[in-house]
């Protein structure tokens, strides 16, 4: 059973959203249901795969689609390869799928009226397209799956409001340059090697000794800059703040926490699986040194410019294009360290992302206002949303025991490791600026003043004012932020077997 | 003409003709992304993009002197007909004997239709996000789009 579990992952949902479709029409209060369940269904055998990978007795899970034997040493059919790392990333992707359903049972019939079928069989396709690119083992295969992911994502964006059509056509622009450059880059890789299987490419550049040829330098230089447009690694960014801020709130919540992060594993997978270690870090070529001034820029950049905003969305956006900084210059560090902290950063900063932005949604939709001085007095209006949101920030800030702290921890241990002080300097500098960011926010929350409010009236529905007449959101909202801000804790708390874990997946590629 | 350019011409271009036209279409599909003003602009300049990637791998399956690659299982007629050597004589033969010179690439190709439907896909979707533009912003002229956009936001 277990040899079956990647391609259920992916055909659960998969049929899920035609099913939903077909419901749709007939019975589209179904729809929520059904795809909760598909979600669910995947998610729980998606943890079950990571137990399975991690039980000892399979290293990692390999299918091959339609059965296709393996002819002379090399795999012409698409195979499915996973590892831990793979099971990581794909059980939080199905999970935050999963519980970002729940989040939008209220949600979706209030902000795509007539379309909620439509809406959730797109995020449940974007959900499989997420897990078809952590675990498929082919170059090609990787490209569709990417472009079947961006061509949801579109569709989801664009479904929001008349900025959000505009956005999402920007990022359609973006999108379709870097996925092409993707594809440019593996038709040189094909040229040159014969095969589009990422464990054979990488055998046939070893045999050949085809590291200094210069159509695999160019080869990796396109695929490099078509992830990096795919996760908005500054300058490259320029389509995600308004895509994800003007989005439908329940589409932001889990296209935030996802996309860049799982194009962050495709960069990671890339560099070790695909070129090698050998080739990425050989110090034959200055990209290295470049790369980590890019990311110290990218780090930087970000968070003045989530500073400089007082929308709470666009805020957290320009926060996402850090994170991705973060992410870029730990797996560039050129040490295990390094990398396996870019990669449990993956985990964290898609849990603290999810969490935030849930709360954020929550705020704007209660407050009605997505300013930061729309914060005021929250505390006492919303206690709960409020300590979800606290949990996230603290996690952003990166104070233990939040796994924030411990990401942070393991990128600086591995940037001193390397000796790139400018790129530790840039991480400490982040997370003053956030600091700074969210403390702004917090004291708005505990001091502001409630207008109209005296000092011991707790607000009620009957007061006539509509500023003191806002309270908590549905339990559909509320659990879904709980789940995320508990993920932040677990995740922090559970930071050293998570880490040793990847470190060991991560060493085998590093010899 | 002078020299020098007829010996790049010669040695550079004319080899890898299929390679320079995919470059210039990719960057002409690239300067009408970035630079024009219009959207569907932008969109016929993603559709030149992308058959430009098109072309370039369907110029790489590509050899001198090779057939359609089918392999016929009837006759030797068809045999010759799909380039077969001809002293490939049974069925059987035919199968170790492949000559892979004689045949295009098919993998290519096949990689390609793919591609060719994840192209049509994108330009359909962003069609119709183009069309929700223009009927809320009365314009597909992206300065007018955004000078409508100014007084309200702040970005």
């Amino acid at each position: 059973m277990t040899e079956h579990f990647p391609i259920l992952i992916l055909l659960v949902p998969l049929f899920g959203a035609l099913i939903v479709v077909l419901l749709g029409r007939e019975r589209p209060d179904q729809c929520w249901v059904t795809s909760l369940i598909s979600l669910g269904i995947s998610s729980l055998i998606s943890f079950f795969t990571v137990i399975a990978v991690l039980s000892g007795k399979v290293q990692e899970l390999r299918y091959r689609m339609g059965g296709w034997p393996e002819s002379e040493g090399y795999e012409i059919g698409i195979e499915l390869r996973v590892d831990i790392l793979a099971a990581l990333v794909v059980f939080a992707v199905t999970l935050i799928g999963f519980v970002n359903t729940i989040y939008s049972k209220t949600r979706a019939e209030a902000e795509v009226q007539g379309k909620v079928p439509f809406f959730y069989a797109l995020m449940q396709l974007l959900i499989v397209g997420l897990c078809g690119i952590v675990m498929t083992n082919d170059a090609f295969n990787l490209y569709v799956l990417i472009e079947i992911t961006s061509l949801t994502s579109y569709a989801l964006i664009a479904m929001g409001n008349r900025r959000a059509a505009l956005s999402s056509f920007n990022y359609v622009i973006m999108g379709t340059i870097g996925a092409s450059f993707y594809l440019i880059g593996v038709g040189y890789l094909y040229i040159k090697t014969g095969t589009l299987n990422i464990d054979d490419i990488h055998m046939v550049l070893g045999q050949k000794n085809l590291w200094a040829d210069q159509s695999i330098i160019v080869a990796f230089i396109f695929i490099m800059l078509g992830v990096w447009t795919k996760m908005a690694f500054f300058p490259l960014h320029g389509w995600l703040p308004n895509a994800y801020a003007y989005a439908p709130s329940m589409t932001g919540t889990f296209m935030a926490p996802l996309m860049t992060k799982v194009m962050v594993y495709v960069m990671i997978r890339v560099m070790l699986w695909l070129f090698g270690y050998k080739f990425v870090y050989s110090g034959q070529y200055i990209w290295g040194e470049l790369i980590i001034w890019m990311s110290v820029l990218a780090i930087v950049a970000g968070s003045l410019l989530a500073l400089a905003r007082t929308d709470i969305k666009k805020m957290l956006t320009y926060l996402i294009v850090a994170e991705v900084g973060y992410m870029v210059g730990g797996a560039w560090l050129g040490n295990v360290t390094g990398q396996a902290g870019a990669f449990y950063h993956i985990l964290s900063d898609a849990a603290m992302t999810f969490c935030l932005f849930i709360a954020a949604s929550i705020i704007v939709l209660r407050v009605g206002d997505s300013r930061v001085n729309a914060f005021d007095g929250l505390f006492r209006k919303m206690p709960l949303t409020m300590i979800g949101f606290t949990v996230g920030a603290l996690s952003m800030i990166g104070l233990p025991p939040t796994c924030g702290f411990f990401s942070k921890w393991y990128l600086i241990s591995g940037g001193i490791e390397a000796g790139h002080w400018e790129y530790v300097c840039a991480l400490i500098f982040s997370s003053l600026v956030n600091a700074v960011i969210f403390f702004r926010i917090f004291e708005r929350a505990y001091f502001g003043k409630i207008s109209g409010v005296k000092e011991d009236h707790f607000p009620t529905d009957s007061d006539a004012n509509p500023d003191i007449r806002i309270k908590e959101v549905p339990w559909s909202m509320l659990i879904p932020l709980f789940l995320a801000s508990g993920t932040v804790l677990l995740l922090g708390i559970m930071n050293r077997s998570l880490f040793e874990w990847i470190q060991t997946a991560l060493k085998m590629m590093n010899t | 003409m002078d020299p020098i350019v007829a010996t790049f011409i010669e040695e550079n271009i004319v080899p890898n003709f299929n390679y320079w036209i995919y470059v210039i279409l990719m960057m002409i599909g690239l300067y009408a992304m970035i630079t024009k003003n219009n959207l569907i602009k932008k969109l016929i300049g993603m559709a030149i993009f992308q058959t430009a990637i098109i072309l370039f791998y369907v110029s790489v399956g590509v050899k001198d002197t090779a057939g359609i690659p089918i392999i016929s299982h009837h006759g030797s007629e068809h045999h010759q007909m799909a380039g077969l050597s001809s002293e490939a004589g049974s069925t059987k033969e035919i199968h170790n004997k492949i000559d892979k010179d004689k045949y295009a690439n098919p993998l290519p190709h096949v990689l390609m239709l793919t591609a060719i439907v994840v192209g049509v896909s994108t330009l359909g979707l962003a069609l119709a996000i183009s069309q929700k533009i223009y009927k809320s912003f009365g314009t597909l002229e992206e300065d007018e789009i955004l000078s409508e956009l100014r007084p309200g936001g702040h970005d």
